[in-house]
């Protein structure tokens, strides 16, 4: 349906129900903190973000054109081969459940997260946070007004 | 806490490999499809969480927290691209006035 809804305003609702029902089946994994997190990046940010642009854009009626019909089909049958493999590919998977009594359910906890991305992922976390930066003044510089050159 | 162990023999995790590779299908076909480059970037939101709710899920059936810590990742990786993206498609759009794909062919106007 985010797909195929015509107003793009329905389009990120139909989006953001998604990233609930992913969400949903994170707190059934047992992954509290994602579920977390899930729930106030994705519902919360970026949702927002893709809701500003296409109000500031003014986009919300339906101009849209389709794509010619031999650009439709080939996204089809595109599509549709790419999941018809990993279909056949998955149903072949042989996977090795670990026995019961070695699940610990204590891996999705914010706690045991924590440690673990504080002490294995320092270097990665850091990184993050000056991807971050970067982005933010990447944002910060596009979408700023150019001015007229004076020289 | 002794059912949640049940999920784990009742829904195997060929289920969430399905479920995955599905949501992942409808991304590629949502980049393929439309034209609108907002729901193009939408799509590829579509397929970032399909595979990370596949880590989800293996890093719970195999017991391993660095999955949840790579999904952290790659939730920081989405965010910095859907900022910058936007940014970009509002530049394009205050140049040219369209955000449709098909019209933005050119490098140079």
């Amino acid at each position: 349906m985010t797909v195929f809804s015509r107003n793009p305003i329905h389009s990120v609702i139909y989006l953001i129900i998604c990233f609930f029902a992913i969400a949903g089946h994170y707190l059934l994994l047992n992954a509290q903190f994602l579920f977390i997190v899930n729930i106030i990046v994705y519902a919360g940010a970026i949702m927002v973000l893709f809701l500003f642009t296409l109000m500031l854009m003014n986009l919300n009626q339906d101009t849209e054109q389709h794509k010619p019909a031999i650009a439709r089909m080939a996204a089809v049958i595109a599509s549709g081969l790419l999941m018809l493999v990993l279909v056949a590919v998955l149903r072949k998977v042989d996977y090795m459940p670990l026995p019961p009594e070695a699940q610990n359910l204590a891996v999705g906890t914010i706690q045991n997260l924590g440690k673990v991305l504080l002490d294995e992922y320092l270097f990665p976390f850091e990184f993050v946070s000056v991807l971050f930066l970067s982005a933010m003044i990447g944002a910060v510089l596009l979408s700023k007004k150019e001015k007229p050159v004076t020289k | 806490m002794n059912h949640l162990l049940n999920i784990f023999s009742v829904v195997p995790i060929q289920y969430y490999l399905l479920v995955s590779a599905v949501l992942f299908c409808i991304g590629v076909f949502g980049v393929l499809f439309r034209r609108n480059a907002i729901i193009i970037f939408m799509s590829v939101e579509l397929m970032l969480n399909s595979v990370n709710l596949l880590l989800v899920a293996f890093s719970t059936y195999r017991n391993d927290a660095s999955g949840q810590v790579f999904v952290f990742f790659v939730m920081a990786v989405a965010a910095a691209e859907v900022a910058v993206g936007l940014a970009i498609l509002v530049a394009i759009y205050r140049n040219v006035h369209t955000v449709d794909i098909d019209e933005l062919k050119n490098l140079k106007w």
